[in-house]
Parts: structure tokens; C-alpha cells; sequence
């Protein structure tokens, strides 16, 4: 572990790199920006389920098809799996404490989240554009 | 079990002598990395609303992440062709489809009433205790509120 080398190295060569060294503002800020950005698209989302019968195919295709709607979509879908992937990265970061199984936890979610996002993207405009 | 083992090693480094259950893996966990005695933690403190509403936070913040698959599902499905798409409608409408879907709703807007109050707070307002509360009544009520709008019109 890197903070146990004590030799001749600097306070600060021990530090750096480690904890708020790192990205710790970039990331506080763009979880805050999609937090901001989820509450008008979150209850747009809602809005349009409940005011809509998406049970029938058609009613759903045909919604999608709107330009508004899928760009809100997308929107909603980049902004939300952004902000989860955020948020459990906290999590994990704070309850997962031994290294490797944390790496290898924070990279899953990320690469899953991504590959979802990017379905879910593929998906709207294939719906919207056929 | 490997957490176990690190207290009945060093008994005497840990300010806990509780047994081990949920929370009190934190002092314990903390203690891998350094000897030194902590000071107490979570489990002296009596449940308050505001520490309530914190950890709820959180859980249902897992909660919204993984009714993100359930959306993920629903785009995919309706994307994949009509029939497909019956099938994320029948489950959908199914008793555990509108289970997990009420639950969803509860926690989604949970989430974003409080998630507001934590805006509030970064803003630098609600600071004061008194506040803290009436914000946190506020967004149980406003929480329960819309998800009852949602679920009876």
C-alpha cells in the first residue's frame, strides 16, 4: 500500500493520488447536475406514462415517434444511468473496503451501465426513426 | 467470516464489543488499516429521522438503479418487436409487475423530494435543526402524496 512507504518520500508524494487528490469535485458536481437534471425529466417520464396506454404497442410507438418525446427520452436515459453510476459508486467506495473486490465491482457497474445506456439509446431511435 | 477473524485477533483495538451485525461492520472494517481504539459509532446513537431519512436515501437510490434494468427492459423489448414487447406487458401488468412498479414509484419519488432537500442543502440552506426536520416532514408528505396522485388517477 502506498501511505505504509514512509522512506524518504515527500507528505505530499505519499498523498498524491490518493482520496480527494483525485477527481472528488468533478464528480460531487456532476452528480448534482443530473441530480438537477432527473426531477423535470423523472416527472415528464411519469407524466406520460400515466396519461398514456403503453400496454398497446401502437400507443407506444406512436409516442415515440414524436421527436419530443424521444429527445426527452434520451435525455432521461443519459442523465439517470449517469447519476446511478455515480451513486453507487459512492456506495460502494464507502461499504466495500478490500481493493481488488472494489475495482473490480465500481468497473462492472460501470461497464454495464454503459452497455445498457447505449441499448436503451440504439433502442429509441430505432423505434423513433422506423 | 474474514471479518470475524480480524476481531477475535485484535479484541483490544476495538472501542465495540458488540456482536457483529449489519452497521457494526464499519468499526470493525476500519479497524484492518489502523490498531488505534475508535471512537463509538453508529450503533450508540439512538434512530433519528434525520439519519432514518439518510440511509432511506441511499437505499432507495439502489432501489431506482435497479427499476433502471425493469426501463432498460421495457426500451429493448419495445425495440425487439410486438411480441417481445407482450411479453414485458404481460409481466408488467402481472401482481409482482405492478408490485415492483408501486415500490418504484414510491422510491423514485422518495428520491427526488429528498434529493431536493440535499439540493437545498448544498445551497447552503435548511442548516438549522429545526429546518432540517420541517424539510424532511415535507418530503414524506410530498413523497406519499405523488405516489398516491400516480397510483389512484
Amino acid at each position: 500500500m502506498k501511505w505504509d512507504n514512509t522512506g524518504l518520500k515527500t507528505a505530499e508524494a505519499r498523498v498524491s493520488g490518493l482520496g480527494s487528490a483525485k477527481s472528488g469535485t468533478h464528480h460531487w458536481i456532476h452528480q448534482r447536475l443530473t441530480a438537477v437534471a432527473n426531477i423535470p425529466l423523472v416527472l415528464w417520464l411519469v407524466w406520460s406514462i400515466c396519461t398514456h396506454d403503453f400496454t398497446s404497442y401502437l400507443v407506444f410507438d406512436g409516442w415515440i415517434s414524436q421527436p419530443v418525446n424521444a429527445i426527452l427520452l434520451i435525455l432521461f436515459v443519459i442523465s439517470a444511468f449517469y447519476h446511478a453510476v455515480l451513486g453507487t459508486q459512492v456506495v460502494v467506495e464507502d461499504y466495500v473496503h478490500n481493493e481488488p473486490l472494489k475495482i473490480i465491482k465500481l468497473l462492472s457497474h460501470r461497464l454495464i451501465y454503459i452497455g445498457l445506456a447505449v441499448a436503451c439509446i440504439f433502442s429509441i431511435l430505432k423505434l423513433a426513426f422506423t | 467470516m474474514f471479518v470475524v477473524g480480524i476481531k477475535w485477533q485484535n479484541p483490544q483495538s476495538l472501542s465495540c464489543q458488540h456482536d457483529i451485525i449489519g452497521l457494526n461492520y464499519f468499526v470493525i472494517m476500519s479497524s484492518k488499516t489502523s490498531k488505534r481504539p475508535l471512537s463509538p459509532h453508529l450503533q450508540v446513537y439512538k434512530p433519528q429521522l434525520t439519519s432514518m431519512m439518510s440511509i432511506l436515501h441511499r437505499m432507495t437510490g439502489i432501489a431506482n438503479t435497479i427499476g433502471l434494468l425493469l426501463f432498460a427492459w421495457w426500451m429493448i423489448a419495445a425495440a425487439s418487436g410486438i411480441e417481445s414487447y407482450a411479453t414485458f406487458t404481460s409481466f408488467m401488468t402481472s401482481g409482482l409487475g405492478m408490485f415492483l412498479l408501486f415500490g418504484w414509484t414510491a422510491s423514485v419519488f422518495y428520491h427526488l423530494c429528498n434529493g431536493m432537500r440535499h439540493l437545498f442543502w448544498d445551497s447552503g440552506r435548511l442548516f438549522k435543526l429545526k429546518n432540517a426536520y420541517m424539510a424532511g416532514y415535507i418530503v414524506l408528505i410530498a413523497s406519499a402524496l405523488l405516489t398516491l396522485i400516480v397510483w389512484i388517477s
